[in-house]
């Protein structure tokens, strides 16, 4: 640690270029009411690897971080208020809307991002947000699946998360859900593709520093979907990883796969403890 | 004489050239990761050198290391240590291993490898996300890397 910020501040010294590095210790509060937990002490799964797990919107410009500060600000909620027509919206063969047997959102929804990914007894299986959204629209709306990491599926991601905002990330590690936890992990520290880097390789071992113009953070997913300056649209988890995978010069994994469902389940505990900031907003 | 007009020829062709480079395969590395012989037989040409160092489409060395003589390209990252002083630190066999292959001098670095072509997890074609078929071209040809060691063994400091 000490070394770390020892080479920052030579760095910045000798390279007027060079942007000073480091997480930085703003706080966030939206719309004047919701104090978000961005800095957390590292649940215990994590803790002997990281002291403490940061919410990205600390590893961005104040420009940046003063967007997510207002909903009237964030480019992020026009989906929102896109999510909150389809809601309402009949679709399918059943005649039913996602109100038709959720009712207001805003009850029906609250808490549901803080835990998931999580285990669905009845199906047996691990479910993501969006295998739970496209499950209520083939089975019980009798409407067609939306793509993974497509607008509509990004939107309601948004929409459901709005509703959590503020609670911490508490998703369970144990039990069903064990063996493909400890899938994930050992993705996470698998070096890829023909760079041959790891998720921890950036996230881990050298966030708070910047590799070319990029500030890189510890890779937390709390804020997702996540507004993304860069593409002007909202970005799910998967897509992200996706993109990620892909610059390591390596063949990514598929959306929606076994292999990024572990990968998002374990990347989402380790963030246990940060507050929902989904839609958040990033470069 | 023969071989320097073999290789011209193949440069001015502009393909990868076989004859009279050291393969990626072949390279060899002493025990401390350093390579002896030059990879082409071709003096390494500093300028291009360090345009390879800047460049994103190249090297990119300076994603993740500051250079000072190279203040003219914006955002140098801080990843790995200060390129300045290379030149003092590292001798050309040493610089050769570590742009080749830096996980022969240090195990376990993050740095890429730029003249290895297989034995990859999950090879992808470049940067499309698409599988690749080993062995990947290398990310930069034999002579890029000596024009990059060229260039950082005039790396001095003060």
């Amino acid at each position: 640690m000490k070394y770390k910020a020892l080479t920052a501040i030579a760095v910045a010294l000798s390279l007027p270029m060079a942007a000073f590095a480091d997480a930085d210790d703003d706080t966030l509060v939206v719309n004047d009411e919701i104090t978000m937990v961005t800095k957390a002490a590292a649940p215990a799964h994590v803790a002997d690897v990281l002291d403490e797990v940061m919410s990205g919107w600390h590893f961005r410009s104040d420009e940046t971080q003063a967007l997510q500060k207002d909903d009237f600000e964030n480019p992020a909620m026009v989906f929102v208020d896109q999510a909150i027509e389809a809601w309402e919206t009949v679709d399918g063969s059943e005649g039913k809307s996602c109100a038709s047997c959720h009712d207001d959102v805003e009850t029906s929804m609250k808490g549901v991002r803080a835990v998931y990914p999580k285990w669905n007894e009845q199906a047996g299986e691990l479910r993501t947000m969006a295998m739970q959204i496209n499950d209520c629209r083939e089975n019980q709306m009798g409407a067609k699946k939306w793509k993974y990491t497509g607008g509509d599926m990004a939107a309601m991601e948004a929409l459901i998360s709005v509703q959590s905002r503020g609670m911490p990330v508490n998703v369970a590690i144990d039990g069903p859900v064990q063996a493909i936890w400890e899938k994930g992990k050992e993705m996470y520290y698998t070096r890829t593709g023909q760079l041959e880097l790891s998720c921890a390789n950036c996230h881990e071992d050298s966030y708070g520093m910047m590799i070319r113009a990029d500030h890189l953070s510890q890779g937390q997913i709390n804020g997702f979907p996540t507004y993304r300056l860069k593409n002007a649209k909202l970005n799910t988890v998967h897509a992200r990883f996706k993109g990620c995978v892909r610059d390591t010069r390596a063949e990514t994994y598929k959306p929606g796969s076994d292999d990024f469902i572990a990968l998002e389940l374990y990347v989402a505990s380790r963030g246990n403890g940060l507050s929902v900031e989904g839609p958040s907003v990033r470069n | 004489m023969k071989r320097l007009s073999l290789t011209l020829a193949i440069c001015l062709a502009g393909t990868m050239s076989q004859a009279g480079e050291v393969a990626p395969k072949d390279v060899k590395f002493d025990d401390s990761g350093a390579i002896a012989e030059s990879l082409t037989g071709v003096a390494g040409d500093a300028a291009n050198g360090a345009m390879i160092v800047g460049s994103k489409k190249k090297g990119n060395c300076v994603a993740c290391h500051a250079v000072t003589a190279l203040a003219d390209i914006p955002f140098h990252g801080e990843i790995g240590p200060m390129l300045d002083g290379a030149g003092e630190r590292w001798s050309e066999a040493e610089l050769r291993g570590l742009v080749a292959n830096a996980k022969m001098t240090f195990e376990g670095t993050l740095m890429p490898a730029f003249y290895k072509v297989d034995g990859f997890i999950r090879p992808g074609d470049a940067y499309t996300g698409k599988a690749g078929t080993e062995p990947l071209p290398p990310i930069l040809t034999a002579q890029e890397i000596e024009d990059v060691v060229a260039f950082l063994a005039t790396l001095k400091e003060e």
